[in-house]
């Protein structure tokens, strides 16, 4: 039995030496060098280590908390009303009076079959100066001229938002959809019985029980609107001037559009990352919590 | 019995204002992708006057399309990317989550949590690191660039291993008892077993490496080699472009994962769902 246990174990550690190696080398290596290239600067290859002067820099970049308020600016007006819709429509769609629930379902969770890269072109060409967005409010007399949507600063952002809703709302309902299908259909019959109303079983019943999923899609969303990049490259290219563009966008300008300076957009990337741990490491924090 | 009867009156009103918000979403979802289908059938000029009804211009479009812009290469190169991708990474992945259920120890234990913990990493900051380590390799505008990067994903080994756990164990004592190899339960017990688990994890990294963008854009240079999104991201982006011809792009970008979603409904709602279990 020892022997078997031992070759067992080599087993094990066999079956997971490649995972372990490839996610050693393009997941962790590149994020180690992106840490040290944070602390180099120069141009192009010529790098040199410089200390804490990239971050000094990021502290001082307009352009850096330019994007980073462009990208919390989306986090705080698509994730509320995101997930608010999509717990709506779920509770609507669990409620086993209601007829047409599978096409209601299924049309609502089809924008999610888009690439990212496709419904942002969709979308810059429905709120086009010629899009059939423009067409439709000149039709209805509410506008006389074609709002320049795309051209607008103000404008180019609700766009952003708007298209991000559209994709994403019937994404997260399917979790809502699977906890209330998870919720013991006893627990309303017995709340019907006391006599609860519709707005009271929410209130006191459905709310509390969905809480656990709010937090979970809300830290999703978070984390997936922080890397916002295949969306504003496509609708808005970043414009107009900086107004839409995000901090991945700004990551990739750093490196690929500007003269690259490598050292100074592995800085940017690792605010990013920052961030991106904190919300992890609190996510984390309250799911123990909850247990 | 009046009472009653108000009561159904309130309960059928209220159900009919709960259909109006759902065809309303329902419409405004579905919305685009008619638009998107009808205009692929329209010229640019017609799309820019705001036809909303099906034209004659298909044909026209889909030869501009693939004649003019070769979204037939592009086709091809993305189906070929995606689909070594996903075998791979499900390969390599579930060989790893299956392990990690299977013999856990202490040991296993902690190199499971570090793998994981690399999901946390945006990708935008290996971004710089990946495009200076494929281009010391000489491997920038070829698609291993593409596809090795992908193979290793954290979320998979993680979606296995939770998956595992459901294994029967006393299958496996079974096994051992006749003589079955420790491999050999892997590719010819477990394998089979757990089909719709190995469907899922197919769709999640299918969806994920047909849609990638951000990667492809930097390590693919030369047109001929463009993935889709690449191609009608371009095409959307130059002077004076053909709607009719980029709506045809875009509709067949979207045929794969419709197809999918269609087809696979269950799994790919449980690939979703994979993330929360």
């Amino acid at each position: 039995m020892g022997r078997g246990k031992g070759k067992q174990t080599r087993t094990g550690w066999a079956m997971v030496a490649a995972a372990g190696v490839f996610i050693g080398v393009f997941g962790y290596w590149p994020t180690i060098q992106a840490f040290l290239l944070s602390f180099q600067t120069g141009k192009g290859i010529n790098l040199k280590f410089n200390g804490a002067a990239n971050y000094r820099r990021l502290l001082g970049d307009a352009t850096f908390w330019v994007t980073a308020g462009n990208t919390l600016l989306y986090a705080a007006f698509v994730i509320p009303i995101m997930i608010l819709a999509a717990m709506i429509i779920a509770v609507i769609l669990n409620d086993p009076v209601m007829k047409y629930r599978g096409v209601y379902r299924t049309c609502i969770f089809l924008p999610c079959v888009t690439s990212m890269v496709s419904y942002s072109i969709l979308f810059k060409y429905l709120f086009s100066l010629d899009g059939i967005v423009n067409h439709l409010l000149m039709a209805l007399h509410l506008v006389k001229r074609p709002v320049a949507f795309i051209q607008d600063p103000l404008w180019a952002k609700f766009v952003v938002i708007v298209a991000l809703l559209w994709r994403y709302t019937g994404y997260y309902m399917i979790f809502f959809l699977a906890a209330l299908q998870n919720i013991d259909p006893c627990v309303y019959e017995a709340a019907k019985l006391d006599g609860a109303g519709t707005g009271q079983t929410f209130c006191r019943i459905t709310l509390p029980l969905l809480k656990p999923i709010v937090f979970l899609t809300g830290i999703m969303a978070l984390n997936s609107i922080l890397q916002l990049f295949d969306e504003v490259v496509n609708l808005t290219d970043g414009g107009p001037g900086n107004a839409t563009r995000t901090i991945s966008e700004y990551i990739y300008d750093l490196s690929f559009r500007y003269v690259p300076s490598y050292g100074y957009a592995a800085t940017v990337s690792f605010a990013v990352f920052i961030l991106v741990v904190a919300i992890t490491l609190i996510q984390k924090a309250v799911l123990r919590d909850r247990d | 019995m009046r009472s009653k009867q108000m009561k159904n009156k309130r309960r059928s009103l209220r159900y009919g204002v709960r259909h109006i918000f759902m065809l309303l979403i329902s419409f405004l979802s579905v919305f685009p992708f008619l638009w998107m289908l009808v205009s692929a059938t329209n010229s640019s000029a017609e799309i820019s006057m705001g036809k909303l009804l099906p034209g004659t211009r298909l044909v026209e479009n889909l030869r501009n399309a693939f004649e003019a812009a070769d979204i037939g290469r592009a086709f091809l190169n993305s189906v070929y990317v995606s689909v070594m991708v996903t075998v791979l990474s499900i390969l390599v992945c579930s060989a790893a989550g299956y392990a990690f259920a299977i013999y856990r120890s202490r040991a296993t234990e902690i190199v499971f949590l570090i793998l994981i913990a690399s999901m946390m990493v945006p990708f935008a900051a290996k971004l710089i690191p990946l495009y200076r380590i494929f281009a010391n390799m000489h491997l920038l505008n070829n698609y291993w660039a593409i596809i090795l990067p992908a193979i290793g994903a954290p979320f998979l080994v993680f979606f296995f291993r939770q998956n595992s756990e459901s294994f029967p164990r006393e299958t496996m004592q079974a096994a051992r008892v006749d003589g079955c190899s420790e491999a050999g339960i892997f590719l010819r017990i477990y394998m089979p077993m757990m089909r719709s688990t190995y469907a899922a994890a197919a769709v999640f990294s299918f969806m994920a490496a047909w849609n990638n963008y951000m990667w492809p854009l930097v390590a693919l240079q030369s047109e001929e080699k463009y993935t889709l999104p690449l191609m009608v991201s371009n095409l959307a982006g130059g002077f004076a472009p053909d709607y009719g011809m980029i709506m045809v792009g875009i509709v067949i970008s979207t045929l794969p994962t419709i197809f999918i979603f269609f087809v696979l409904q269950k799994n790919f709602v449980e690939g979703i769902l994979g993330s929360v279990k």
